[in-house]
């Protein structure tokens, strides 16, 4: 009870703010009354939300999907990549150079030539973009938490004659588990970023990224504004999930920072 | 004659053999250890005694030397579980409780969950944490995590303890109050200790021997006993306290005024 009324009057702030925000936003075009296509004030993106609602719903699904299966497989990939080069030395120096060089290439930028191996329509080159990203700082994070372990620790569980597969599970893997949280938290907006540049350049035409471009083009900008707040709400529903996780498996963290701090 | 607790014999460590970065941490170290006995390995930074705790525990191998822990080889006595460690850093898992942290070298050896919570808590209560089970270590002071590995170390009986300065990260009240906690749990277990420490004080306080060591390279130079009896609140006033104190810091000022 004390916990939610804390946690309660910690949001109030935030929320606050935002909605001294949003109230400055909408006056403030409501008295300078600038051209539209500068920025739509709130009233009128909740309109074109609500309007347009059976549309966005379709396009929120649609790139809905390609976000959280690219991020669910880019997070996969980079655990797995992670355990690997940790595991075995070759692995990190085959893995490590090339995810390294990957990482350089502007991958938004490739999206066009995923568009001609996969299709143009296709919502694969979109995840491939995706997993791509996600995958790099999933891999690094998690590899510094699986090798940054206490030197005293790792000879601790050798003095108990433990293998290293077991080093690993009760070592590791738990000392890993922040870094992972972490880079979830990253990727989980930065997947939505990927999606919807990727989906500029194709994919299905209904998903968000094809109604920003052309609710712009048609100079329709609060429905381009409605489609931006849709993408939002996706990167800020997926972020709330990974942190919810991160309490939930990590009980021990919390005490670890509310300790620290 | 009853066997040696550790005998080690013309141990000689070098790190990086070969190499333009190579260092000898030990050369040439015999010592021999009674069961029961409480020692102590003081000396200068870089004489490898800490080196000297990790060949004797089998974490790294001797370049030269043979190493017998109750007769056996030190990687078997490690692979058999006789060592119980403790380091500076308390080395506690934070995603463990207390109970779980003591559990964990039980869990490796296959005890029941009943057996192992049973003996945590019997742990818990001789380190005097019997109401911290159930708590994360993040919650405990500096003084506390390190009686919980203390209590980690002995969970599984181990014939021989090894700590490698495991005081060194705490203030100095609660640093003597948990020198006479080690010597109560020492003399209610009979544990045989070897102890790595900076300080003079405490190695007098908790040993029946010193050993002094000098640095590069690193090895033996004097072996100090100190037979103070029984300790007690009055032992560090005591003029034999202070004597075998002397005694100790003029063995190592001889050992750095020979660099």
């Amino acid at each position: 009870m004390n916990g939610l009324r804390r946690r309660l009057s910690a949001s109030l702030p935030p929320v606050a703010f935002g909605l001294v925000g949003l109230a400055l936003w909408e006056s403030v075009l409501r008295l300078t009354d600038p051209r539209g296509f500068v920025l739509p004030p709130p009233s009128e993106i909740v309109a074109a939300f609500v309007e347009n609602w059976s549309q966005i719903w379709t396009g929120t699904r649609l790139t809905g999907y390609v976000i959280v299966t690219g991020l669910a497989a880019g997070v996969v990939l980079g655990v797995i990549g992670a355990l690997l080069v940790t595991r075995f030395r070759s692995a990190n120096e085959t893995i490590t150079p090339v995810a390294t060089a990957v990482n350089a290439i502007p991958i938004v930028a490739l999206a066009p030539v995923f568009n001609a191996w996969f299709g143009l329509i296709s919502p694969r080159s979109n995840q491939a973009v995706v997993i791509i990203l996600v995958f790099f700082p999933v891999f690094i994070n998690v590899t510094k938490g699986l090798t940054q372990v206490q030197p005293s620790q790792i000879e601790l569980m050798r003095s108990y004659a433990a293998k290293e597969r077991t080093i690993t599970r009760e070592v590791r893997i738990p000392n890993a588990m922040p870094f992972f949280f972490n880079s979830l938290k990253i990727v989980s907006s930065l997947s939505v970023i990927a999606a919807i540049v990727a989906e500029y350049f194709g994919g299905r035409q209904d998903s968000l990224g094809p109604m920003i471009i052309q609710s712009a083009g048609l100079t329709r900008y609060d429905d381009a504004w409605a489609a931006v707040f849709a993408s939002a709400m996706i990167g800020i529903a997926l972020y709330a999930l990974a942190a919810l996780a991160e309490r939930l498996v990590m009980p021990w963290h919390a005490s670890v920072r509310e300790a620290t701090t | 004659m009853t066997e040696c607790a550790v005998r080690a014999e013309g141990i000689t460590k070098i790190f990086n053999q070969g190499r333009p970065n190579e260092v000898c941490a030990l050369t040439d170290v015999d010592l021999a250890i009674e069961p029961g006995e409480f020692v102590s390995l003081i000396g200068p930074s870089g004489c490898g005694k800490s080196t000297l705790l990790r060949v004797i525990a089998s974490l790294t191998e001797p370049t030269e030397g043979q190493i017998s822990v109750y007769g056996k080889t030190a990687e078997q006595a490690r692979l058999d579980r006789d060592y119980g460690m403790a380091f500076q850093h308390s080395g506690l898992f934070d995603w463990r409780s207390v109970s779980r942290n003591i559990e964990l070298p039980l869990e490796l050896m296959g005890w029941s969950k009943d057996k192992r919570q049973k003996r945590a808590g019997e742990m818990l209560e001789l380190v005097k944490l019997g109401q911290f089970a159930n708590h994360h270590p993040a919650e405990l002071s500096g003084g506390m995590r390190q009686r919980v590995a203390i209590a980690r170390a002995l969970s599984f009986n181990p014939s021989l303890l090894l700590m490698d300065e495991p005081f060194g990260a705490l203030d100095e009240m609660t640093r003597e109050h948990m020198q006479t906690e080690l010597l109560r749990i020492w003399s209610e277990t009979g544990t045989t200790v070897v102890f790595v420490t900076h300080s003079i004080p405490e190695s007098v306080y908790l040993s029946t021997r010193v050993v002094v060591m000098s640095a590069r390279p690193g090895r033996i130079s004097t072996e100090i006993p100190v037979d103070l009896g029984g300790r007690n609140a009055d032992t560090r006033e005591s003029p034999g306290f202070f004597a075998k104190i002397t005694e100790v810091r003029e063995a190592l000022r001889a050992v750095e005024g020979a660099e």
